[in-house]
């Protein structure tokens, strides 16, 4: 990333305006911003999603093909994210090979699906130790205004939902939904001076200690947590992070659900 | 009114249109071939006396000699800083530009990077190398409140005829207000009366071509301070 | 060009696969200022081609060694989301995505002006989302779109656009199939107000006559799209030309 400075006047106002439980874009500390889900985007991949986080701005893409599933996972299909923050997204993006940003990014959004078992892998096996179906998931960040973690994690998820298994192409059959376990959603806090905020807009993010991503599911168990940036969170705000979580998630996971549903 | 003309002369032009075929010299924002004159950008055409200008509605600061900007530093070195001035052009600040006397090395005591100061473009040569200073009465290190972008072409707008726009936005919110010519706008005052002064100024971006701006803004922040007050 | 198919591109009623005049383009639809981080930007639809275009600049050049004291250098980035094609692209630009990176780059220096600008980059990213040939054309079209939306000044806006053979037949804006398994493709940028050609790009095989005759459809087809990237411009400061209409007509009753 090219250099970032934040002025100090910045810093300095975005708290005063926290501590007046008030945010820089007249949002609740715990309120995210509108989100918008479009599925179906991208006809040509199996299944595809864009999300609005506010102005942040998220492109994801799935595409299937068959191949070989690895040895130690002979009745498990393969899955894969990648991450692109592309130079459109902001001035602070650069082109070339992915970034620490961007590879954190695909992780942690990797880690919550996988641990969040969207998809049973097993389901996406052909024949044992031979074939398998490979899926890939591309997140390709169009416009950066803050929290791509969450806008990414909801992206992927509703992609997933809306894809279609390409299995006639392969002459196995009609093409069919991709069977989709669970609904985990991924709620990103950030801490600032002393005061905890949800979904942090780019200049909340700029000025941010800490940050904390919980991915919980539908059961309310988390399934994936990553906590960034310099600074540390105490126990009890960890405590209350995952409470809040819980209760964020499910706000959307209903919107999530209902876009995919809308969107078939 | 009808002498004014202000219809015709805030109609929106694109690139390669032609604005002027009837003589008149090409202004700002235009280009000449042929005797034909061109929109050389986006943005609102204007003739003024024996010229026919472009006024952009977007685009970069390009400094100019004399303009009071506002910048951050973004470097500290052994005798000057170096100042982002939201231009495609960092100026350095050297240490015999600022009202202090500075030992060699000893810069960051007096700005840190991040720090916003008020300055002056001082010099600007072909290669658009810049020079800023800061020694001139006013001219100084900012503190408190909080700074926006604007494109810096919206600056007069802002500023209005004869300061009449920046007036009101003091006298509504109760804060106090530099516009700087690069586009940065800093506003001091409580959270309340920035977030006012902010709106009212993204609305002012967004309608700067609007005819009776002043008194829409003029009836947004009565109604607006209306709402604060109670 | 040229994989060998049995596949009938031109029907006997000389209508093309997917039902199109020879001298007829697909949809297009432009829209201008789609993005928030970046200068500039445009979105364009064409065919089932998706493009976004942005533009950052004029900004400080980076590395300093391209700075040119002289002029503003221009640095466009074509670049394919890897779920755009049906094979998924793997991430990253190749040699085909650089050589459409120069020659865009190329295309626009005429016509921007850049020694308004000197030791600065205008940058220009492309990105295809999902793409079904003549994808250089319609990034132009969008880039061109992007850079006015971002302010920039330039001489005229510039409009990328395709004509080609297939089955023996001189055809405008070559859909997948005629890309696939046609004669010829002939992708061009052309500034509209003056006629020039700023990209000229040629693969297959016509004669001079059927080269002209490509040629002149996409000259004819680009005063058409030159039209949609106006109205795209002029529909996103829609709000200033209706708050202008009313103040005319304000003026006009004498009401002001």
């Amino acid at each position: 990333m090219s250099q970032d400075v934040v002025s100090q006047i910045l810093k300095d106002y975005i708290y005063k305006t926290l501590t007046e439980k008030k945010r820089i874009d007249g949002r609740g500390l715990l309120e995210y911003r509108k989100i918008d889900i479009q599925t179906g985007f991208i006809e040509v991949a199996e299944g595809s999603a864009r999300v609005k986080l506010g102005n942040t701005d998220v492109l994801a893409g799935v595409k299937m093909s068959i191949g070989e599933p690895f040895p130690d996972t002979p009745e498990s299909g393969v899955m894969t994210t990648n991450a692109e923050l592309i130079p459109m997204a902001s001035p602070t993006f650069e082109a070339g090979p992915p970034d620490e940003n961007s590879i954190e990014l695909s992780r942690v959004v990797d880690r919550g699906l996988r641990e969040g078992q969207v998809v049973d892998l097993s389901d996406l096996c052909i024949e044992p130790g031979e074939k398998v179906w490979v899926m890939f998931i591309d997140l390709h960040i169009l416009d950066y205004d803050g929290n791509l973690f969450d806008a990414s994690a909801m992206a992927a998820v509703a992609a997933l939902a809306s894809t279609k298994v390409p299995a006639s192409q392969y002459e196995l059959g009609d093409d069919y939904p991709l069977p989709i376990k669970n609904w985990p959603v991924m709620t990103t806090f950030a801490k600032i001076k002393d005061i905890i905020v949800l979904d942090p807009g780019l200049d909340e993010e700029r000025v941010a200690d800490a940050r904390l991503s919980v991915y919980t599911d539908q059961d309310g168990h988390i399934r994936a947590m990553q906590k960034g940036l310099n600074g540390g969170f105490s126990y009890d705000e960890v405590k209350e992070i995952v409470r809040l979580s819980k209760e964020k998630g499910k706000e959307v996971r209903k919107i999530l659900m209902d876009a995919v549903k809308g969107g078939e | 009114m009808s002498e004014e003309k202000p219809v015709v002369n805030r109609e929106l032009v694109l690139p390669g249109e032609v604005v002027d075929t009837t003589g008149l010299r090409p202004g700002v924002g235009t280009y000449a071939e042929n005797g034909v004159i061109y929109a050389a950008l986006l943005g609102i055409k204007n003739i003024s006396k024996n010229f026919v200008n472009v006024f952009p509605l977007k685009g970069r600061y390009i400094p100019r000699y004399g303009d009071k900007v506002i910048g951050i530093i973004i470097e500290t070195g052994p005798n000057s800083w170096l100042v982002d001035i939201n231009s495609p052009y960092p100026a350095p600040l050297h240490v015999n530009e600022v009202p202090w006397k500075v030992d060699f090395g000893d810069t960051p005591s007096y700005l840190k990077v991040g720090d916003t100061v008020l300055v002056k473009v001082e010099g600007v040569d072909e290669a658009k190398h810049v020079r800023v200073s800061m020694k001139e009465p006013g001219l100084r290190k900012l503190s408190g409140g909080n700074i926006i972008e604007i494109p810096a072409s919206k600056v007069p707008r802002v500023i209005g005829k004869g300061g009449s726009m920046i007036n009101l936005l003091k006298e509504y919110t109760g804060c106090r207000i530099f516009v700087g010519q690069n586009g940065r706008i800093w506003i001091d005052g409580d959270v309340d009366g920035i977030a006012l002064a902010i709106r009212a100024i993204k609305m002012i971006d967004e309608e700067a071509q609007t005819l009776g701006l002043t008194d829409k803004i003029k009836a947004f922040l009565e109604k607006e301070s209306k709402i604060r007050r109670k | 060009m040229g994989m060998k198919s049995d596949i009938k591109l031109i029907d006997e009623n000389g209508l093309r696969i997917d039902g199109r005049k020879p001298d007829e383009l697909r949809p297009i639809k432009i829209e201008a200022g789609v993005l928030k981080r970046a200068d500039g930007s445009a979105y364009v639809e064409w065919g089932k081609n998706k493009i976004l275009a942005a533009v950052y600049g004029p900004r400080e050049a980076h590395p300093r060694h391209l700075q040119d004291s002289t002029k503003a250098i221009i640095q466009c980035r074509y670049n394919m989301a890897p779920f755009s094609v049906s094979d998924r692209k793997r991430p990253g630009p190749d040699r085909r995505s650089v050589e459409i990176s120069k020659i865009i780059s190329e295309a626009f220096e005429s016509v921007i002006m850049t020694e308004l600008f000197p030791r600065s980059s205008i940058d220009v990213f492309i990105e295809v989302l999902q793409a079904n040939a003549g994808t250089r054309c319609a990034g132009i079209t969008a880039a061109a779109v992007a850079l006015a939306d971002a302010g920039v000044p330039m001489k005229d806006l510039v409009v990328g656009v395709a004509a080609g053979k297939v089955d023996d037949t001189v055809v405008l804006d070559l859909g997948k199939e005629e890309d696939n398994y046609g004669q010829a493709d002939v992708p061009m940028a052309i500034v509209p107000r003056t006629g020039d050609i700023v990209l000229l790009q040629m693969d297959g095989d016509m004669t001079e006559e059927e080269l002209f005759k490509a040629m002149d459809m996409s000259m004819e087809a680009a005063k058409y799209i030159y039209e949609l990237q106006k109205d795209a411009l002029r529909r996103r400061y829609a709000v200033i030309a209706q708050e202008e209409k009313e103040e005319i007509e304000s003026i006009e009753e004498g009401i002001e």
